[in-house]
């Protein structure tokens, strides 16, 4: 059975790679019990989406300031 | 369209491309670490949008595509870089007990560890100073450890690129990418996330 450390990897693994049946049954199967990698789970994906909103972001203040629309 | 309206359309278009330029450089500084690489990534990548700008009649459009044009900039110059010296170490910038502390000997959260909910986190994206937390975090990342990790979420560069651009094995990249987020989320949480509740 997997511990937390374990599950850790394999919800940061999921966002590079598709894991396999038996990776995918015992982390649904960790997660369902485990409220903190439950969080940690929701983290990785608002990770990911911030990453994504970061071009945005960075210049968004830039365009504030200069650009009042 | 004669010559000095093609040439005021121009300058409308680099006045906007230019309305990106702090941002832009921000974005190449995070993952190149050297400024005068940065900024000539930039300036570039503002000369390359330049052609054919004209095509894209919102800002949001030409800020998306200048920065796709970024992105490839930098994907250029950090393969260029590992073709000479190869990123030394890059798997042991964090050593493999960094985060042990956080978990019990049987692998479980310490109960002051667990990670907390969240909540709405979405809402921080809004949020100026958030990014400001969000760009120290990143920097606060052993070099290659967040420049492999910006490859992978900024530039979008699947593991299998990643490997060859660093020339890492694709077990070696995962485990840096796992400890880039474990450093990342820890970061966001302890100085931004849990303040905010306390």
């Amino acid at each position: 059975m997997l511990n937390c450390k374990q599950a850790t990897a394999l919800m940061s693994q999921e966002q590079d790679r598709p894991l396999d049946l038996k990776e995918r049954l015992g982390l649904r199967f960790h997660v369902s019990m485990c409220a903190g990698c439950r969080n940690f789970r929701k983290q990785m994906a608002f990770l990911h989406e911030a990453c994504a909103h970061y071009p945005d972001a960075a210049t968004k203040q830039q365009e504030d300031d200069r650009d009042p629309v | 369209m004669n010559t000095s309206s093609v040439h005021q359309a121009m300058s409308g278009v680099w006045a906007q491309l230019d309305g990106f330029r702090d941002g832009m450089l921000r974005f190449a500084l995070l993952q190149l670490r050297n400024r005068s690489v940065a900024e000539d990534a930039v300036q570039e990548a503002m000369l390359a949008a330049l052609e054919g700008a004209q095509r894209f009649d919102s800002r949001s459009q030409l800020k998306t595509w200048v920065f796709s044009i970024l992105k490839h900039k930098i994907i250029d110059i950090i393969r260029q870089r590992s073709r000479e010296p190869l990123l030394d170490c890059a798997t042991d910038e964090l050593p493999e007990d960094a985060f042990d502390p956080l978990f019990s000997e049987r692998g479980h959260w310490q109960k002051a560890e667990r990670p907390s909910d969240w909540g709405n986190p979405e809402k921080s994206l809004e949020n100026t100073r958030f990014w400001t937390v969000f760009e120290a975090c990143l920097d606060h990342l052993p070099e290659n450890t967040a420049r492999i990790f910006m490859m992978r979420e900024f530039l979008g560069l699947d593991t299998e690129e990643i490997c060859k651009a660093v020339g890492i094995t694709p077990t070696n990249c995962w485990v840096v990418l796992h400890r880039a987020r474990m450093g990342l989320r820890l970061c966001l949480e302890e100085t931004w996330f849990d303040t905010g509740r306390k």
